[in-house]
């Protein structure tokens, strides 16, 4: 006889078929007849597409075309003898990720302000070691016309993602301001931006900030990309954000006026944090678009990753290669691309300790 | 300097076409514990967010320790200091622990320091009888603990006044109670409380008076034990009826 008692502390196992391998196939692969068909049409098709790609990728390939130019896919036509700087920069950044990983795990807060520290001035040391000084003889000046390959590609990227987020969000606030002009200016801004295409944007870039600046100064090709990449994100990123503003109760305002909190006190503690937590997949979304797009400098002249590789296919013993190159481009902006989504799955588990 | 913290003269405040408060003369000593009543729409709500500038009035005069409520935000920024508010909706931060949801104001706009705020807090956390939930956050706790935890991070500016608007009407029954116990524990220290309730246990037990609210008006104003024996007004009398079966 079993009593009360027995029957709520103990549990018969599950049946067989319905856990571990057995009970995961039954579930994923073979619920219905209907799924155990397309488990076999899927099957085939992997076949069909896998197993040429993969024969062509090991037998017939030249993946010499790759080798041979990987510093060129690398850093562009940045000077070979000084190329260990780019190395070293990669070598500081590879550190300081390594690095992070552990400090902002642990406990200590000092620790993780210095880290932080590092982080903020990181840039500008990387920045001066790539490009050097005019006359020094340890790091020589390298024009910036010379800077390119993936090199050209992340600094356009991270200069776009660093730059654009704070104009983003401002002008997202400035949307929903409640003072005319601030409000008109910057729903002006968003939508001519948004109305217009990247490489327009380029193009103005190239011709439109000459005739802002003085006559003698000259900017390189490279910056003018970095501000119209920053720029144009910006009116994207604005429009995101403002998609999380909206998502914010009006209570919260409420609570935060009730409380006495300045304007700047309750967008700081209690709405931006909230606002930019629900938005960021579709932001992390824009700046992995952001990064792919930067290819779309070479039509202005740069010498990106993309051009790069394509330079490739003109040298002499490479001429057929568009099948290699064009791969590991594809490639390579899908490690970074799938690393940047991985990161914000994390970034957003991380936030999301103790939600509603 | 009078002998009233709040006073106000024919406060008037309209939605567009529509006016919600037709002039409201309304004056309250310090300690007072005022609850007012009224059917919905009758304006209760709106009139307690003008006296902390949470609905703007359009026409009339609000003064709150003596300090003018107008167009300056000095003046709305001082008189929000003095005034703590509970929300219906409870409207705590949901993304800040209940520590961090109740040091925040105290912090950044009374500028104490955060050894001194967090010592505050958990005072005021072992006041409404949940200091263990100090370090969760909103979303793990019932909604008669978030009432409650509002109702600390209200007093953690130490407030003369507090506000409460309807704070139990979002609740589950077997909540009401533990709200209501520390809003009458509150009651009884002296502090002046405004209270839009429909709860009329709290208003027998330690209303000073009673304001009915009907049409944007104040129809009737009187002690507890007046208000409820003897009702003088007909619209009064059918709201009472309708509401004590």
């Amino acid at each position: 006889m079993t009593t009360a008692t027995d029957v709520t502390t103990t549990y018969e196992a599950p049946p067989r078929t319905e856990v571990g391998v057995l009970g995961w196939l039954k579930h994923n692969l073979f619920g219905s007849w209907f799924d155990t068909i397309l488990t076999f049409v899927s099957l085939g098709l992997l076949y069909v597409i896998l197993v040429p790609s993969v024969r062509w990728a090991v037998t017939k390939a030249n993946w010499r075309a790759i080798t041979t130019n990987i510093l060129i896919l690398i850093h562009g036509p940045y000077p070979q003898t000084q190329d260990y700087r780019v190395f070293i920069a990669i070598g500081i950044i590879v550190a300081m990720g390594i690095a992070s990983v552990f400090i902002y795990r642990g406990k200590s807060t000092r620790s993780r302000q210095v880290m932080t520290l590092i982080w903020a001035i990181s840039p500008f040391f990387i920045w001066y070691l790539l490009a050097g000084f005019e006359g020094s003889t340890i790091l020589p000046l390298v024009e910036y016309s010379k800077w390119g390959g993936l090199l050209l590609s992340f600094i356009l990227a991270i200069f776009g993602i660093l730059a654009s987020f704070p104009i983003g969000v401002l002008l997202a606030l400035g949307r929903q301001s409640n003072m005319p002009i601030i409000k008109w200016m910057s729903t002006l801004y968003i939508e001519v931006v948004r109305g217009v295409p990247f490489i327009t944007v380029l193009f103005m870039a190239q011709v439109m900030l000459p005739l802002i600046l003085p006559p003698d100064v000259r900017v390189a090709g490279m910056f003018r990309a970095m501000v119209a990449t920053a720029l144009f994100s910006a009116a994207y990123l604005a429009e995101n954000v403002r998609g999380g503003l909206q998502a914010i109760p009006k209570g919260q305002y409420e609570a935060a006026d009730a409380l006495g909190l300045s304007t700047f006190q309750q967008m700081y503690f209690i709405v931006l944090p909230q606002a930019l937590r629900t938005v960021i997949p579709p932001i992390v979304g824009q700046f992995i678009g952001l990064f792919k797009d930067t290819s779309l400098v070479a039509i202005v002249g740069l010498l990106d990753f993309l051009k790069v590789s394509q330079s490739i296919l003109s040298q002499a013993g490479f001429l057929g290669a568009q099948k290699e190159v064009y791969l590991f481009a594809a490639l390579v902006y899908f490690v970074f691309s799938f690393a940047m989504s991985s990161a914000s799955i994390r970034l957003e588990k991380q936030l999301g300790v103790g939600q509603r | 300097m009078s002998e009233y913290i709040i006073e106000c003269r024919g406060v008037k405040k309209w939605y567009g076409e529509f006016q919600a408060l037709k002039g409201i003369d309304f004056a309250v000593k310090k300690g007072e514990v005022i609850v007012i009543l009224g059917p919905s729409g009758s304006g209760k709500s709106t009139f307690i967010r003008t006296i902390n500038r949470l609905e703007e009035h359009q026409a009339g005069d609000i003064f709150v320790n003596g300090v003018e409520l107008n167009n300056d935000v000095r003046n709305i920024a001082e008189i929000r200091k003095e005034i703590g508010m509970v929300f219906q909706q409870f409207n705590l931060f949901p993304h800040l622990t209940v520590m961090d949801n109740i040091t925040l104001a105290p912090i950044w706009v009374r500028k104490w320091d955060k050894p001194t705020a967090e010592r505050k807090a958990m005072e005021l956390l072992e006041r409404v009888k949940i200091p263990e939930q100090a370090y969760k956050y909103p979303g793990q706790l019932s909604g008669g603990q978030q009432q409650r935890v509002a109702i600390a991070r209200a007093l953690a500016m130490e407030p003369e006044i507090m506000l409460f608007d309807e704070p139990t009407s979002a609740l589950d029954p077997e909540m009401i109670k533990e709200v209501l116990d520390v809003m009458i524990d509150l009651a009884k220290t002296g502090m002046t409380i405004i209270a839009v309730t429909h709860e009329m246990g709290f208003a027998k037990t330690v209303a000073d008076r009673i304001v009915f609210f009907d049409y944007g008006l104040i129809v009737e104003e009187n002690t507890p034990d007046k208000f409820f024996t003897d009702p003088k007004h007909d619209r009064t009398k059918l709201f009472l009826s309708q509401i004590l079966h």
